[in-house]
């Protein structure tokens, strides 16, 4: 067995090139099953992140921690690569070659879009927050804020003092949310006019989990990347502004 | 070079990240508003800029698209080390809560694309009304 403990030793060295090794692998068979099954119907990229998040659960599952695959000490590079900081590298890389005046005309409808989704997403978290029984304003808005993103919600949560049991569950939604935009995206695509630089941006604010709207942008259309993620990028900050405030004081003035 | 374009490409992040950081502070909230975006743009006018004046040489332009060009599989390892044990784990409430808000982000896409539609009729580009049944 001391050449298992050698290649393991290797490849938790080497952690960023076993997840570069390992990424590229699980790429190539999915987009091997996207042309094999499914004739290409449905993309490579969608089955990929499908396999991505199948295999987050099983990390997840078997170590107990909180990064997926990437608490397997072998994996732990695929933390590295998909962390906040390359993620953010690559989305930035991606807006190389848009022309500004695709993003000029789009300003006003973008304002409206962040606007109307975060709103949206702190009215429907609070209505299920209250009919699950936490009929309080903290709680209310915590999980309303958990519903625009998981990191609007704890942040929300922390700033009016809401409690633990709240702020993780607020998490839990904005980690639902995300995955569920991951994987709904490429299949809800044409139904909603998902085809273009203008809806890609629209749907970028109104989503807001930068996460989920990378990735299913991705699976939809590359193309339609950048537009979302620059609208999604405002969302948490305003979902963070408006939470412990405004909302909150709506909230409160109507179930007290 | 190659690394000028990656280089040019984190000095926008950084300075996108930073200037959001700022924001937030401005704004009083303790996360980041638009450091990306914001990033996004100063990369879009750097390389209009650069290319306009003829100073961005082809192996400067492969040093960002790469980055472009792996972001799916950033994408795929981000999806891989996401806390969906966690997800699950909030239960009935926390899944209701996630699936009625992304079903609402769902149908307010068309509703807010048809808004703009109308609000811009005289760009007459491919804004037709009524073209989406």
């Amino acid at each position: 067995m001391e050449l298992l403990e050698l290649m393991e030793g290797v490849l938790t060295k080497y952690s960023l090139v076993t997840a570069f090794a390992v990424i590229g692998v699980t790429v190539w068979v999915s987009y091997f099953l996207s042309e094999r099954l499914t004739k290409g119907r449905i993309h490579g990229s969608a089955i990929a992140i499908l396999i991505g998040l199948i295999l987050a659960y099983v990390g997840g599952a078997t170590t107990g921690g909180r990064q997926g695959i990437a608490d397997v000490s072998v994996l732990s590079g695929i933390g590295l690569m998909g962390g906040a900081m390359l993620r953010d590298l690559a989305i930035v890389a991606t807006a190389f070659g848009v022309r500004m005046d695709e993003f000029r005309s789009t300003g006003l409808t973008g304002i409206v879009s962040l606007l109307a989704g975060v709103l949206s997403s702190f009215f429907v978290g609070a209505c299920v927050a209250y009919a699950f029984g936490y009929t309080d304003a903290v709680s209310m808005t915590t999980i309303g804020g958990g519903a625009a993103t998981y990191i609007v919600g704890p942040v929300t949560g922390t700033a009016l003092g809401a409690t633990d049991e709240v702020r993780a569950l607020s998490v839990a939604a904005g980690l639902v949310k995300s995955i569920l935009v991951m994987i709904l995206t490429p299949f809800i695509a044409k139904y909603i006019g998902l085809d273009n630089p203008r809806s890609a941006l629209i749907f970028g604010g109104l989503m807001g989990t930068t996460s989920g709207v990378a990735a299913g942008l991705a699976a939809t259309d590359p193309k339609l990347v950048p537009y979302g993620a620059m609208t999604a990028t405002f969302y948490t900050g305003l979902g963070c502004l408006l939470g412990p405030s405004a909302v909150y004081f709506v909230i409160r003035a109507i179930v007290s | 070079m190659a690394i000028y374009g990656t280089a040019l490409l984190c000095i926008c992040l950084l300075i996108g990240m930073i200037v959001g950081k700022l924001l937030g502070l401005a704004v009083g909230v303790d996360a980041n508003v638009g450091g990306v975006g914001i990033a996004m743009l100063l990369l879009i006018l750097a390389c209009d800029r650069l290319q306009k004046s003829g100073k961005m040489q082809p192996p400067t332009e492969r040093g960002v698209a790469f980055w472009s060009s792996i972001y799916i599989p950033i994408v795929v390892a981000m999806a891989a080390s996401q806390n969906v044990v966690a997800a699950l784990r909030g239960g009935p409430m926390a899944i209701l809560a996630g699936i009625l808000a992304v079903g609402i982000g769902f149908a307010l896409v068309p509703v807010i694309s048809q808004i703009g539609d109308s609000d811009s009729t005289e760009d007459s580009s491919s804004s037709l009304p009524g073209k989406e049944s």
